[in-house]
């Protein structure tokens, strides 16, 4: 054996051992291995059961939800400065119209111009372009390097809101990811029922607490009529919430509220001692509290509203200062409490989610799709080595080795990428298997052709690679060259049929032209003038 | 063992039948498709499926009644054959009919089967839902146990459910489980239900998201057949880019159609085989072109359409040999691999078959056909200037 060859064959003892250790771990006991092979090989749900949600962020809530903060903003600086104004207002745009948000003021005096100018510019300037609509009326836009923004953090506060829903949830191996532009994808092994997890996704969970002027009313019209039937801009009127028959009714609260969603710390559920019946404790941040707590002060007998996802949950009278902490009382249950709680503490999403696709495998269709699979994967396997051996005898066992080999190495390679293996991922498997056939099979006719040419084997053998080896390199490379693009511009099985292929050729590479090679090399240095080759 | 020794076919010659025979399978396909409209699986128009197996023989006729009253649209309830599976296709024409479609499906079918009186249904719960309901009546009936333990106990229930098909008959059946004790069975009879059916698996898309998929698989692998042509001009000549890539094209369009001819729906799955298959059909071109742009260098006297009938000679053992074994391959899936893999595994079989010959009728002959509209007779102009080797007679013996 040449020290060449002995080279060759460290290199390839080493990169099975590390191959063995990504898939198997260290074999301190069976029961290790068999933990390690779980944790290392990660079927995707349509193979192992669970549930994969698509969702749609709607971005015009993020840019109404901006649009409105600046008009709330406006509102009290223009008030602080005396600047008149008859109105502020925003459009309404859809989805696909989510960047055009426009604020439009109308009414401010020519003389004032000067002042509004510097206002508006001086508090909004970075992100809202002003336009003269003429001499009284103007327009807000919003710069396009901010629409960008927006739409980049919305989707990423969604998916940082929906992963602590779900770890709430204890589902631990889900995951949440972006997908193209405005969409989220959610993961969900195991879950083979997503209802309940829709059902908190969904819920906004907006926590506010606001201070009551006037109600509870029978109706609007009649919150209406108590004012007069003008409603004062600095209130508005909630509906409460619908609770085990009761009628809706109606109460007029401030318009700001004193403590919002953000403000919250912590919440829990808690079971009533007294009453037995089920209730979500909520702290609030340092900041928060010492608002909450001067508010309190300054209130005690007046009334206030809690107010969840624009409900009135209830209207309390303020008996004592409160710094911290409030507590949401007559919930339906358990799962109730456990399910607002978790939402108040994992925030509001900045904008609603519609479900663009659901999908879900129980655990049984994922077993059998996992053993029918295989079982034709192995029964097509053991008819393609059985050719092999029968077609280029001990030649082919050299070609059966390079295959495991390669399948080795690509299970490896998912395995230290963290990939996960879905139909799709198996496509590529397959086209991959096929692909290292064919090396093997256009080695060896070239060796054959090369042997009937009159050529000694040692000579032969080089040929034959060094001849095949072109023809391997273009083949691969062009379907790495299009992986890149179905990468690149496909979505989920696309992308996951593309991965999987990439890393087989690169093994397939490696085995075909390397190994095989190898085994050649060290089959040959055994005889002492080679004259033989069993192909 | 040896297929092909020395052979010597002139498939060139023959590439009329078989060219004829190409543009009959496109058209037939694609006048099926005409007619027939392209068939989307619901993963590219929208729409809900899903699959349940009954512990009987299911009533399909009142399964479609019964949902038929309750649902809007066209649905279609079809069995599948020789099993007691059932497949329900629901149209989903606007994203919020999304979250009520499933509900609204079991609720009938547990509507038609008889409720099971507020106990929950075995068949159709999960481990944590199953853990809740039996957590106070187990206490109660004195079974001590901690709640790992019944965890642990309801995870192996679940473990033995998807084992035994995802539905089970009879609690008794379950006495064999680790942790079941004659009085678990008990507690488990009093307060769970045996549904008659368990949910295999539903899908359920939007109609926006259906366009999206679709719209983007096929700008996907419209960049990725770019990408190639970009990489085989560069590494050969532009014209066997093209070529290549005409020939792959032709394999798509084909297997398009013999999923129309066959009322076999298109799916991600079938998109993903379709993929597999460009992949394949790619190699075989390439392996060809190689063999030609190798016999282009030494042999320069030659004809180009001689050069490329002894490439394809050449390389025929190895094209024969590995079609065969990736058609084994492929077989195996068709006829093992189960009612999820069936699209995928027969749009493989289709296109490794049309994939082979493509190389062949389709990729080579073009290269004939440029030369010949390039200068008439003009002996391989194709051939980039190669050197005069003296084995270069012997080459062509191969």
């Amino acid at each position: 054996m040449t020290s060449n060859t002995k080279i060759r064959l460290l290199i390839i003892a080493a990169v099975v051992l590390v191959c063995i250790y990504g898939i198997i771990g260290l074999p301190t006991s069976t029961a290790a291995v068999a933990a390690n092979w779980r944790n290392n090989i990660r079927l995707g749900t349509d193979l192992r059961g669970g549930s994969n949600l698509v969702m749609q962020v709607q971005m015009q809530d993020a840019f109404k939800g901006e649009a409105d903060t600046v008009i709330q903003r406006l509102r009290d600086e223009l008030a602080k400065a005396s600047i008149p104004f008859a109105d502020i207002n925003r459009n309404d745009p859809d989805f696909d119209h989510a960047n055009s948000i426009q604020i439009n003021i109308t009414g401010v005096p020519a003389t004032k111009a000067g002042d509004f100018r510097m206002i508006v510019n001086d508090n909004f300037g970075a992100v809202w372009i002003m336009t003269t609509v003429n001499e009284t009326d103007y327009r807000l836009t919003m710069k396009p390097t901010e629409a960008l923004r927006v739409r980049a953090d919305t989707v990423t506060q969604c998916i940082n809101t929906i992963e602590k829903k779900i770890n709430g949830l204890g589902l631990a191996e889900s995951s949440v990811q972006p997908r193209g532009e405005s969409q989220i994808l959610v993961t969900l092994p195991g879950v083979d029922d997503p209802a309940r997890i829709k059902q908190i996704l969904k819920t906004a969970a907006i926590l506010e607490l606001y201070e009551v002027q006037g109600g509870p009313f029978a109706s609007r019209e009649e919150a209406m009529q108590s004012k007069n039937g003008v409603l004062p801009l600095s209130s508005q009127i909630l509906p409460s919430a619908v609770r085990g028959g009761t009628p809706v009714e109606y109460y007029i609260l401030a318009r700001t509220a004193v403590v919002r969603g953000q403000d919250l710390r912590d919440a829990k559920p808690v079971q009533n001692s007294q009453t037995g019946g089920w209730e979500a404790n909520f702290v609030l941040t340092q900041d928060a509290a010492t608002r909450f707590a001067r508010f309190t002060g300054a209130h005690i007998r007046d009334r206030l509203a809690i107010v969840l996802d624009k409900k009135v949950l209830s209207a309390p009278t303020i008996e004592a200062k409160i710094s911290d902490n409030g507590v949401i009382t007559n919930l339906g249950g358990h799962d109730e409490a456990a399910d607002l709680a978790l939402n108040l503490r994992a925030g509001s999403l900045p904008a609603s989610l519609d479900y663009l696709e659901e999908r879900s495998v129980g655990p049984s269709l994922g077993a059998d799709s996992i053993r029918q699979g295989l079982y034709s994967g192995i029964a097509g396997v053991i008819a393609v080595v059985t050719l092999m051996l029968i077609y280029y005898k001990r030649s082919g066992i050299n070609a059966t080795l390079a295959l495991i080999l390669n399948a080795l190495i690509l299970i490896a390679a998912l395995s230290y990428f963290e990939a996960v293996l879905t139909l799709p991922g198996i496509a590529g498997i397959i086209l991959t298997i096929g692909m290292a056939v064919d090396s093997n099979v256009l080695i060896f006719e070239r060796i054959r052709e090369e042997l009937r040419a009159g050529k000694a084997v040692v000579a032969a053998v080089e040929a034959g690679f060094g001849k095949a080896f072109l023809t391997i390199i273009d083949t691969h490379v062009t379907t790495i060259v299009s992986c890149c693009f179905l990468f690149l511009f496909g979505t989920g099985p696309v992308k996951g049929f593309a991965v999987t292929l990439v890393i087989g050729l690169f093994a397939n590479v490696f085995t075909a032209v390397f190994v095989s090679r190898t085994i050649f090399n060290w089959e040959l240095s055994g005889q002492k003038r080679a004259v033989t080759l069993s192909i | 063992m040896e297929l092909f020794k020395n052979t010597n076919f002139d498939f060139l010659g023959k590439k009329w039948p078989f060219i004829g025979l190409s543009l009959v399978l496109t058209a037939a396909g694609w006048i099926s498709i005409g007619m027939k409209g392209m068939q989307y699986g619901i993963d590219f128009k929208g729409g809900a499926l899903m699959s349940l197996r009954f512990a009987q023989e299911p009533p399909v006729q009142q399964i479609r009644s019964a949902l038929e009253n309750k649902l809007p649209g066209e649905i279609s309830v079809q069995q599948i054959s020789g099993k007691p599976e059932v497949l329900i296709g629901t149209e989903i024409k606007d994203e919020k009919e999304l979250n009520a479609n499933r509900q609204l499906i079991e609720d009938t079918l547990r509507g038609m089967f008889g409720s099971s009186g507020g106990n929950i249904d075995l068949n159709n719960s999960s481990a944590i839902e199953l853990a809740d309901r039996l957590r106070g009546p187990l206490q109660q009936a004195g079974v001590p146990l901690s709640e790992q333990d019944l965890q642990d106990l309801c995870a192996a229930i679940m473990t033995y459910r998807a084992g035994h098909g995802g539905i089970l008959r009879s609690a008794d059946e379950l006495s064999g489980v680790k942790g079941v004790t004659p009085k678990v069975i008990e507690v488990l009879k009093a307060n769970v239900s045996l549904g008659p059916f368990t949910i295999l698996s539903t899908d359920m898309v939007g109609p926006k998201i259906g366009g999206e998929l679709r719209r983007q698989a096929v700008l996907a692998t419209l960049y990725a057949l770019a990408g190639m042509l970009v990489y085989i001009a560069f590494r050969f000549e532009w014209i066997y880019g093209v070529a290549a890539v005409v020939a792959v094209f032709h394999d798509t369009l084909i297997t398009i159609g013999l999923f129309s001819l066959f009322n076999k729906p298109i799916s991600l799955t079938v998109v993903a085989a379709l993929l597999t298959l460009v992949g394949y059909s790619m190699n075989d071109t390439i392996v060809v072109f190689d063999r030609i742009r190798e016999n282009l260098k030494m042999v320069r006297r030659e004809s180009l359409e001689n050069i490329i009938n002894l490439s394809i000679n050449q390389t025929l053992s190895r094209t024969v040999l590995t079609s065969g074994l990736t058609l084994l391959t492929a077989l195996a899936l068709w006829l093992f691999g189960g009612d999820v893999l069936n699209g995928f595994s027969f749009a493989l079989v289709a296109g490794i078959i049309v994939g082979t010959y493509s190389s062949v009728f389709v990729a080579s002959p073009i290269l004939v056909f440029w030369q010949n509209f390039r200068g008439k007779g003009k002996p391989s102009a194709a051939a980039p200037v190669a050197r005069e080797t003296a084995g270069q007679r012997k080459a062509m013996r191969g």
